[in-house]
């Protein structure tokens, strides 16, 4: 299946948070962050970094992939459909949604994983 | 409760060198990426746009940091994970499978536990042995016990020991061998005993007879001379012991005690402490020391006059 639609949402970068206008208003965090560094900020500081960043997105990918070939074109469309129908449902405009539908088609509702017990919750973005 | 032991890895770096953040291990930083779907959790962040840029995720923040430290601190070395020892081993017998390990956890050249667990339960008829990075395979398998638990309640039926394997290699391919976790899962499902080891990249053998750790190599020569298939209960408990001694005595990064894990069709039993093949070294005199034992040559008293400034009482709610 021509998994474009994905594709092109792929996190190849890592945005430069100092200057985007839509972050919180804080200080640079010197103890997390280090000294500043365009580098650091342009480039993965992890070989995993990236991967990790689009994992979702490449299994989504994959799986739909695999979806297509086994099944047919309408496998993954009416998933894919499910997805974005379920994700039109939100709360008042200025408020994040907590995309419970969306974790429970994902099935994220009867997985743990390590971004369950080790998440620090004031940084779920 | 994450074991700040480390017990090994076998890649040159862990994925989050140890620093500040904690002693977790190369585990201890990793899940703070939350998925694009399980954002808003909370209330945390105003704007639920999808195309709003993130910070750096959580973990990953410390890896730039400790690298430019590095580089500009000379001779300031991270501290890394270190390669401890361990012997693990597990056979196939006649009703099931029977699971070993040694109890020693080394930090270097130090041993940090003498009496640690190795074997972690994953399913009432699954055990896994966990070699590597203590930290690493202490929680991949406590993650896998309770995604088993819940795949089971949502299936309705009892956890398969492929479903185990499978699920520990996924996870372990997904962070490319940077989880040093080397484990040997065993168990009895509806289709019989099985053994399965699963090295860190995520490759997996379904084997009669295994070990892993350091001492490994002790461990199989035993088992490579003396397993036959189909053996009863105590020939095997016999000769897994015996793999597992010579690993304690071969190997310097293995020691402690043998426990094992016996899985059958009824349930597993967990045998702790089954054999010690070394005594515990004696102290030769008493290391006490009577007060008055280190003359005193002077003494100084500075009294340190201090103000009350604030005084606030906030009253406790005790049901």
């Amino acid at each position: 299946m021509n998994a474009r639609g994905l594709g092109s949402q792929l996190k190849d970068n890592i945005p430069v948070t100092e200057l985007s206008a839509s972050g919180t208003f804080e200080q640079r965090d010197l103890l997390r962050k280090g000294l500043p560094c365009m580098k650091n900020e342009l480039l993965p500081s992890h070989p995993l970094e990236l991967t990790e960043k689009n994992f979702q997105l490449n299994q989504d990918k994959m799986n739909f992939s695999t979806l297509r070939n086994i099944q047919g074109l309408f496998a993954p469309l009416k998933l894919q459909m499910e997805f974005k129908a379920v994700q039109q449902v939100q709360r008042l405009p200025f408020l994040p949604s907590s995309n419970f539908s969306l974790d429970i088609l994902r099935g994220n509702d009867e997985t743990i994983g390590f971004e369950d017990i080790l998440n620090d919750m004031s940084q779920v973005n | 409760m994450l074991s700040p032991k480390a017990s090994g890895t076998d890649t040159p770096g862990p994925l989050f060198p140890v620093g500040a953040e904690g002693r977790q291990g190369v585990l201890g930083d990793l899940g703070c990426q939350a998925p694009a779907a399980r954002r808003g959790r909370g209330w945390d962040v105003v704007g639920g746009c999808d195309a709003a840029p993130e910070p750096q995720p959580g973990p990953l923040h410390s890896v730039s940091r400790n690298a430019s430290l590095e580089r500009v601190l000379p001779g300031f070395r991270i501290p890394r994970a270190h390669k401890t020892g361990t012997t693990i081993a597990g056979l196939v017998f006649r009703d099931g499978v029977i699971l070993g390990a040694d109890t020693r956890a080394t930090n270097d050249s130090v041993v940090m536990d003498k009496n640690c667990e190795k074997i972690h339960f994953i399913a009432p008829k699954i055990y896994c042995c966990g070699a590597g990075v203590a930290a690493d395979a202490e929680m991949t398998t406590r993650m896998a016990a309770s995604n088993m638990e819940l795949h089971s309640l949502s299936t309705g039926r009892e956890p398969r020991v492929t479903t185990v394997t499978r699920l520990l290699r996924q996870t372990l391919f997904r962070y490319r061998g940077h989880v040093g976790a080397s484990l040997l899962v065993g168990g009895v499902d509806f289709s019989g005993p099985q053994l399965y080891s699963v090295h860190p990249h995520g490759s997996y053998s379904r084997l009669p007879f295994t070990a892993l750790g350091s001492g490994q190599d002790a461990a199989l020569a035993v088992l490579e001379d003396r397993f036959q298939p189909n053996m009863t209960l105590e020939a095997a408990q016999e000769l897994l012991v015996e793999a597992i001694t010579a690993g304690i005595l071969g190997d310097l990064g293995s020691g402690g005690s043998v426990d094992a894990c016996v899985i059958t069709g009824t349930g597993a039993k967990l045998l702790r402490t089954l054999s010690s093949p070394t005594k515990p070294t004696e102290r030769p005199s008493q290391y006490y020391f009577a007060p008055g034992t280190t003359a005193v040559q002077s003494q100084t008293v500075k009294p340190l006059t201090l103000e009350l400034l604030e005084e606030t009482v906030q009253a406790m709610e005790v049901e």
